[in-house]
């Protein structure tokens, strides 16, 4: 009877965990089947040259065949096999396992920029600089490079980035009469003027499960949560709740309090209908917000979409902050890590490809001979009624983007950060006290995972 | 039992050699139970040992692995955490159980006496909700719940009232409990019918001609008759408790402020494992639930054993 309960517990758990996690899908456009690894499985897309190196890549970006395919015909001595193995945390949870387990990683794997450093404490993921990924830099802006970079060693290709800018509803704006807010003063007022003049909806959604989105926000104001350097892998400064941190926390706690923002969460269905139907008049996003926005289902015909700049805290030193944005890893299980390397460096290096990644998945791209081209910043999206965003916003905010360093347990340190300020929005804990509660906990958690914190 | 075995023994007993045909005749046997042992063996024992084996080491990112034994078990059963979740789910426990079952006894007992076409109707729709997989059930209700999607908004401004938030961090209890009583109440109500209509009828008969009404034929007649049924549902009602997680884990998605990622002690061993890459920790945490489900299952078992018809 024990032995029988037990498993039967563990079994129950891991069948179900794995329906789990084929639901949570966050933004469910990609409903390709996911692979469950190793290298002999069948890819998605079709392969040109039977003979050639396969080198399999994970990655979920939208419409990434064409660009597969593309990659596929121009080469004869290696060909791309791709899986979607699930978008973000899906993806990351299967690669984990397979680290573990000593086998079934792809070679090459989408990774964001945040959990670099998470795989690369674990010897993960392959330094790239013998391959001659450092003959590529100077195609990448600084920031970007910064990035995927530790100490001497680049673990990643970056593709593409999140520097921020403001989408706004100028149909909403004008109808209640309100001035495009160009510091977060003028935001809190604006956040006002809104709710005074009855408008159904608020200005702005506060998430507490924002994640990277909360953390580039308090950024923004300085904050530096955390000091790692992969060259010395067992010291981490960890800082969390400092003035910068407070600061902004406080800002919003205070928006919270006077109901002029909302606080629902990130990417869950109910956000995804306010974003679109005008209960939100304006969505603080990444360059991929659009694309992001265009995909929801049921938006009101008559909006009228603008990019603005994101707000700054002093307009003399504006700072630019980046949510998101991905990179191509090589993984310590590669076969054939050369071709491996040549895949991450080459698949999205060519402008034809990047033409693809812009226009069918509205991606931003961070590779410079396109992102400083005419081609791009003339470009008119219409979804905005023609704005040429890029030119307007987001070209400078990704040349103003300076890097971030996140710690190498960023999962946890995000989902502890979800529990603190969803429990300052409840009322349990003042701006403050959440994020010194964080601050103690991250560093617990540091000590018990062997860490030196400084 | 001993009808069918006596006479083979008997018969084992006037040959030659009744050692080795006993000896032949046990090695027929272990060639009839190999293939359920092999599986058994590769599917349950060895991952087990596995998991038991993983859980005396504890590995960190900065330091390595290294050989703990016991320490991740002081560790469990000391955390905060897995302590938090486990009385969670002991208040689910509850609340939960004895809601199921009640409605499912009720229900039973109410389609036992009737006899109309209705009866079978009614029995299907209580049903159905199981048929329904459980994710696709939590999915369903976390739809209903949605401030924007549900019912309940509308309902409720009729009546020129706000609809309750379903999904927020006061009422998502609530929210899980009816999800579970809706999906099982149905599957627990056709095991315990079943059970009711082996029960031979002209004992109700007789207690009719006795005197008895409906009511007592049914709590002092029925109950007791079917209570090694009883048993069993509650055994399966307590083991699936404790391991609660897919209902959270999809309403997670939803309302992920509510529901945190170790909500149940299940979910925070899958997010040990999965998302914080500690599997060894994780391996100890979910043996623990196993013990602790064991010990409660036992417990339960040990005083029920009159009425399961464990122990005569």
């Amino acid at each position: 009877m024990n032995i029988r309960l037990i498993a039967a517990t563990g079994l129950a758990a891991l069948g179900v965990a794995t329906l789990a996690a084929c639901s949570s899908g966050e933004e469910g456009e990609n409903g390709e089947s996911a692979g469950t690894g190793g290298s002999d499985q069948a890819c998605t897309n079709e392969i040109v040259n039977e003979d050639a190196t396969q080198v399999l890549v994970w990655a979920w970006y939208p419409s990434f065949e064409p660009v597969v395919d593309l990659f596929n015909e121009t080469h004869d001595d290696v060909q791309v096999c791709w899986t979607n193995a699930g978008q973000g945390n899906d993806e990351y949870s299967k690669f984990s396992t397979a680290i573990e387990a000593g086998s079934g990683a792809p070679d090459v794997i989408m990774l964001e920029a945040e959990v670099l450093s998470s795989f690369t404490i674990r010897d993960a993921l392959v330094d790239l600089t013998e391959y001659g990924v450092n003959d590529i830099e100077g195609d990448y802006t600084e920031g970007a490079w910064s990035d995927v970079k530790s100490g001497d060693a680049v673990y990643a290709v970056p593709v593409d980035g999140g520097p921020m800018g403001m989408l706004y509803r100028k149909d909403i704006f004008d109808e209640y009469g309100i001035e495009v807010p160009e510091t977060w003063e003028d935001f809190a007022v604006a956040a006002e003027a809104l709710k005074d003049a009855g408008a159904p909806g608020v200005l702005a959604d506060f998430p507490t499960n924002g994640r990277a989105y909360n953390q580039a926000l308090f950024a923004q104001a300085g904050s530096v949560p955390f000091e790692y350097d992969s060259a010395q892998p067992q010291e981490i400064s960890i800082e969390v709740n400092d003035q910068g941190a407070k600061d902004v926390n406080a800002y919003w706690a205070d928006l919270v309090d006077r109901g002029l923002v909302a606080t629902d969460d990130a990417f869950a269905a109910d956000y995804n209908t306010k974003l679109v139907d005008g209960s939100y008049a304006v969505y603080i996003a990444a360059a991929w917000g659009p694309g992001y926005l265009a995909g929801l289902s049921d938006a009101e015909p008559d909006a009228q979409w603008r990019a603005a700049p994101v707000p700054q805290w002093d307009l003399a030193n504006p700072v630019q902050i980046n949510w998101g944005g991905s990179t191509f890893a090589v993984t310590s299980q590669a076969e054939n890590p050369e071709a491996a390397a040549l895949v991450a460096k080459e698949i999205f290096g060519t402008e034809e490809a990047w033409k693809i990644g812009i226009e069918e998945a509205a991606l931003f791209p961070l590779w410079t001979p396109i992102l400083e081209s005419d081609y791009f910043a003339d470009l008119e999206y219409p979804f905005f009624d023609g704005q040429q965003i890029n030119r307007d916003v987001f070209l400078e905010a990704a040349a103003g983007y300076e890097g971030f360093t996140f710690s190498p347990f960023q999962n946890y340190a995000y989902d502890q950060l979800t529990e603190e300020l969803f429990a300052m929005v409840e009322g349990q804990k003042s701006s403050d006290q959440a994020l010194d509660d964080l601050q103690a906990t991250l560093v617990q958690y540091a000590n018990d995972q062997g860490f030196t914190v400084n | 039992m001993e009808t069918t075995t006596s006479p083979a023994r008997a018969k084992a007993g006037s040959a030659q050699h009744p050692g080795t045909v006993a000896r032949r005749r046990q090695r027929v046997g272990w060639l009839f139970v190999s293939p359920f042992l092999l599986i058994f063996v590769i599917f349950l024992v060895v991952p087990l040992g596995y998991a038991f084996y993983m859980s005396l080491f504890t590995s960190t990112l900065a330091a390595g692995k290294s050989f703990t034994g016991a320490d991740n078990y002081i560790k469990a059963f000391t955390d905060p955490i897995f302590l938090e979740g486990m009385a969670r789910v002991g208040f689910f426990a509850l609340v939960m159980i004895p809601l199921q079952i009640g409605i499912a006894l009720l229900a039973a007992l109410v389609l036992d006496t009737l006899a109309t076409k209705l009866s079978k109707a009614s029995r299907l729709l209580i049903f159905a909700p199981y048929a329904i997989p459980v994710v696709i059930g939590a999915l369903m209700w976390g739809f209903l719940y949605s401030p924007r999607f549900g019912p309940a908004t509308t309902i409720f401004e009729v009546f020129g009232m706000q609809a309750p938030e379903f999904l927020s961090a006061n009422l998502i209890f609530g929210s899980l409990v009816n999800i579970v009583t809706w999906q099982w109440s149905g599957y627990y109500m056709i095991v315990i019918y079943a059970a009711l209509r082996s029960i031979d009828a002209s004992i109700y008969e007789a207690a009719r001609v006795d005197g008895a009404t409906g009511t007592q034929i049914a709590l002092r007649i029925k109950v007791p008759m079917i209570s090694s049924s009883m048993v069993m549902v509650l055994i399966f009602a307590i083991i699936g408790t404790l391991q609660f997680f897919t209902e959270p884990v999809v309403l997670r998605n939803i309302a992920p402020g509510a529901i945190d990622a170790a909500f149940t002690p299940n979910m925070y061993a899958y997010a040990l494992a999965f998302q914080y890459s500690q599997f060894n920790y994780a391996s100890t945490i979910a043996f623990s639930l196993g013990i602790l489900v064991f010990i409660g299952s036992y417990i339960f078992l040990y005083f029920t054993r009159k009425q399961s018809g464990l122990e005569k």
